[in-house]
C-alpha cells in the first residue's frame, strides 16, 4: 500500500511537470494564436475583436506569466482547455471529446485483442516448440517490423476501392448521424475493419514473439521440471506454472502500449482519415491550432501516466515479489 | 537384504541422436532396496544427475533414454517398467511412487504461487476426491513434519530462506508418501550447518516413514555418513558399489580411492590429501578400455584395451562389486 502511494505521488509530480511544460512550450513559440487567427482571416478583424480574442486566449497583456499559469490551472480543473482555431469557436474539450471515443474504440479494442491473441499464440508456440506455430514465426517477425501506416497503405491499395466492401476513409458513412442505432453501428464497424486489421496484424506479432521467447526461457526453470515431476497435468504446468511466470514482462509492456493508444497510431488514423485523436492532432498541427495541440498533448500525457500506474498495479497483483510486506 | 523397490537394468541415456549422440549414461545397473539410502557419487559430468532424470523420464531435450529398463516394484501389485508407461500412467506414477528433491533449492518453487498452492495442487492432482479441508490439513502436517510452522503455508517462496525452501521441497516430496525419494544434490546450495540439519531431519523421517532414498551428490564425505550403500559413477558407468562402511574402509577402485583422499577425515589418523590428477573424461571421446585409465596411478596392461566388467571382486566381501582390472571379477554379474 505504501509502495502504491509512493507511485501515485510520483505520477502526480510527473503530471504536474508535464502540464507545466505543456503550458510554457507554446508560449516559447514565436508568434501567438491571435496573430495566426488574424492571418487566417486575412486581417479582416477589428481591433476590438483582436483584443477580445486575446482575452479569450488568455493572452491579454495585463497578466504576467505567473497569473496566466495560475489561470491555466484554474481552467484545467474546470475542464476548460480553451477554444480551437480550426473549429472556432468550439471549445477544445468538445473537439477532443468528439474524437476520443473513435480512437479509444478502434485502437483500444485492437490493442487489447492483439495482446490477448498474441499472448495466447505465444504461449502455444513456446510450450510446443517445433510444432506448426513455429513455422509462422518468421512471418510474424516480418510483420512486426513493418510500420503500421505502410501496411495500411497496402491494405487500402489491395482491398479498398470503388465498389469494395471496405471503405478507404472515414469512421462512418457520410450522411449518417452518430448514434447507437442499427444504421450507424454497422457502418462504424465496417469502416473500422481495415484499420483495425492493420493494427492487429502488425502489433500482434510482437506479442507472439516476446511471449514465445519468455515461455522458452521459463520452460527451462527448475520449478517447471518440479511441476512435471509432480505429475501435474500438462495444462496446469503450461498455464499455472510456465505461462503465469512468462506473462510478467509482457504485462508491463501491455500497460505501456495502453498509454500509446491515444497518440501512438496517429499515422494509421491519417492513412485511413479516421476521425480519431491522431487525425485531429495532424489537422491541428497543419492549422497551427495551438490550443487543440496543447489539449491533445495533455490527454496523451495523462493517458501514458495512467497506463504506467496501471502497469505498476498489475505487476503488484501478479508478482508477489514486488509486494513489500 | 530386503527386496528391491527400484531396479535399473542396462540404462543408457544419450544426448542427441545418431553418430553425434553423447552417451552420458552407459549400461548402468543399480538396485535400490526398500527403505535403504543408496548414495550415488561422482564428479561433475559423470552422469549421476542424468541417470536420475533418465529413470524418471524428466530428461530435457535433447536427452533421450536409448535403452534399458527401470523396474518399479509397488508395495502390492506386479512390477512395472517406468520407461514403458503411457503419459497418463506416468503422471499418476510420478510423485505418488517416486518423488524428487532437486538441487536448485532456490528455484524449485514457483515464485508467483503461495507455498500452500504448490503443496495442495500435487495432492489434488493425485487424489482428486479428497476434500479441500483434508488437503489443507495434510499440508499443515507436512510442514510440521519438516519443522516449519504451519502458518508459513501462506508465504510466498521469496519470503522463505534457502533452508526453509528446501525443507518445503522435502515436505512436498513426502506429500503422497512415495516409496522412493530421489535427492539430486539436495543440500548443495545450502551452508554446512543447514546441510547437517536437513540431513538429520531426513534420516529421522526415513526411519519413521520407511521410504527408500537415492541420494545423488559429489560430496562423498556426506554419503559415507548418511547412506547404507554407495555407488560410484565415472564416465557414465558405475565403477564401484559397496556398503558405505566397507567402501570407506577399503576402496577397491583407484577412482574411489582418489575421491576418498580428496577430503579430510574428521576423526582417526591423519591421511594425506591427494586428489585425482587430470580432469573428467570428454564424453564425446571416451578412451578405450577403462575410462579412468588415463588418470589412474595404478594403470597396467589390460586397462587401456579392455573395459573391466562390473562384478564382485572375487576374494572377499560378497556384498560389493567393482569394475577394475586390479580386482578381476570372479564371475561377471548375470544380467
Amino acid at each position: 500500500m505504501r509502495f502504491l502511494l509512493q507511485r501515485v505521488a510520483f505520477y502526480l509530480f510527473t503530471a504536474w511537470a508535464a502540464i507545466t511544460l505543456n503550458f510554457f512550450i507554446p508560449r516559447l513559440v514565436p508568434g501567438d494564436p491571435v496573430q495566426s487567427l488574424i492571418s487566417r482571416n486575412q486581417g479582416r478583424i477589428s481591433a476590438d475583436a483582436v483584443q477580445s480574442l486575446r482575452v479569450l486566449f488568455g493572452l491579454d497583456k495585463n497578466e504576467n506569466v505567473w497569473e496566466q499559469y495560475l489561470d491555466y490551472w484554474r481552467q484545467l480543473f474546470h475542464g476548460d482547455l480553451g477554444l480551437s482555431f480550426t473549429f472556432f469557436p468550439t471549445p477544445v474539450s468538445t473537439v477532443i471529446g468528439d474524437s476520443l471515443p473513435w480512437t479509444v474504440g478502434l485502437v483500444g479494442i485492437t490493442t487489447i485483442v492483439s495482446f490477448l491473441l498474441g499472448t495466447a499464440l505465444g504461449v502455444g508456440a513456446g510450450w510446443r516448440r517445433g510444432s506448426w506455430i513455429d513455422g509462422l514465426l518468421p512471418a510474424t517477425t516480418f510483420l512486426s517490423s513493418i510500420p503500421y501506416f505502410w501496411l495500411g497503405l497496402v491494405a487500402i491499395a489491395l482491398f479498398a476501392g470503388p465498389g469494395s466492401f471496405f471503405p478507404s476513409s472515414g469512421g462512418y458513412e457520410p450522411g449518417l448521424v452518430p448514434a447507437f442505432d442499427q444504421y450507424f453501428i454497422p457502418s462504424a464497424i465496417q469502416h473500422s475493419i481495415l484499420p483495425a486489421a492493420t493494427i492487429l496484424v502488425s502489433s500482434m506479432s510482437g506479442w507472439i514473439l516476446s511471449m514465445r521467447n519468455m515461455m522458452v526461457t521459463v520452460s527451462s526453470e527448475d520449478y517447471i521440471t518440479v511441476a512435471h515431476a509432480k505429475g501435474l497435468s500438462e495444462r496446469r504446468v503450461a498455464l499455472s506454472y510456465a505461462a503465469r511466470n512468462a506473462l510478467l514482462p509482457n504485462v508491463s509492456g501491455f500497460a505501456l502500449s495502453l498509454g500509446f493508444i491515444v497518440g501512438g497510431t496517429l499515422l494509421v488514423e491519417i492513412v485511413f482519415s479516421y476521425p480519431g485523436l491522431g487525425y485531429q492532432l495532424f489537422q491541428a498541427v497543419g492549422a497551427k491550432d495551438y490550443p487543440l495541440m496543447q489539449g491533445i498533448f495533455l490527454i496523451i500525457t495523462i493517458s501514458v501516466l495512467v497506463a504506467n500506474l496501471l502497469a505498476d498495479v498489475a505487476y503488484l497483483l501478479l508478482d508477489p515479489r514486488t509486494r513489500k510486506s | 537384504m530386503s527386496d528391491p523397490v527400484l531396479e535399473i537394468r542396462g540404462l543408457r541415456v544419450d544426448y542427441g541422436h545418431g553418430d553425434a549422440a553423447v552417451h552420458a549414461v552407459r549400461d548402468v545397473d543399480l538396485t535400490l532396496h526398500r527403505g535403504e539410502v543408496l548414495g550415488l557419487a561422482g564428479e561433475s559430468g559423470s552422469g549421476k544427475s542424468t541417470l536420475a532424470y533418465g529413470l524418471t523420464r524428466l530428461l530435457p531435450p535433447p536427452g533421450v533414454v536409448a535403452g534399458g529398463q527401470v523396474i518399479y516394484h509397488p508395495v502390492d501389485g506386479p512390477p512395472v517398467d517406468v520407461l514403458a508407461l503411457s503419459p497418463a500412467q506416468l503422471r499418476a506414477f510420478r510423485w505418488a511412487e517416486t518423488s524428487i528433491v532437486f538441487q536448485g533449492a532456490m528455484n524449485s518453487l514457483n515464485p508467483v504461487h503461495r507455498v500452500s498452492t504448490q503443496l495442495l495442487d500435487v495432492i489434488k492432482a493425485h487424489e482428486p476426491k479428497s476434500t479441500a479441508a483434508a488437503r489443507r490439513a495434510r499440508a499443515r502436517d507436512l510442514l510440521r513434519l519438516v519443522g516449519i510452522a504451519a502458518d508459513r503455508l501462506d508465504s510466498y517462496p521469496h519470503q522463505l530462506s534457502g533452508g526453509m525452501r528446501q525443507r518445503v521441497m522435502i515436505a512436498m516430496a513426502l506429500a503422497l508418501e512415495p516409496q522412493v525419494v530421489i535427492m539430486d544434490e539436495p543440500t548443495t546450495a545450502l551452508d554446512v550447518v543447514m546441510q547437517r540439519q536437513i540431513l538429520g531431519q531426513l534420516a529421522e523421517l526415513r526411519e519413521r516413514l520407511g521410504f527408500a532414498v537415492l541420494f545423488i551428490t559429489h560430496d562423498l564425505s556426506l554419503l559415507v555418513e548418511f547412506s547404507d550403500r554407495i555407488a560410484i559413477m565415472y564416465g557414465g558407468r558405475i565403477v564401484e558399489e559397496a556398503p558405505a562402511a566397507q567402501l570407506y574402509r577399503r576402496a577397491l577402485h583407484p577412482y574411489t580411492d582418489g575421491l576418498l583422499h580428496s577430503f579430510p577425515a574428521l576423526r582417526g589418523p591423519r591421511r594425506e590429501l591427494t586428489g585425482i590428477p587430470g580432469s573428467p573424461p570428454d564424453l564425446r571421446a571416451m578412451p578405450d578400455g577403462c575410462a579412468f585409465h588415463p588418470r589412474c596411478p595404478k594403470a597396467f596392461g589390460p586397462c587401456d584395451k579392455e573395459l573391466p566388467p562390473l562384478g564382485p571382486p572375487g576374494d572377499e566381501d560378497p556384498g560389493r562389486t567393482v569394475a577394475c582390472w586390479l580386482h578381476p571379477a570372479a564371475a561377471p554379474l548375470p544380467r
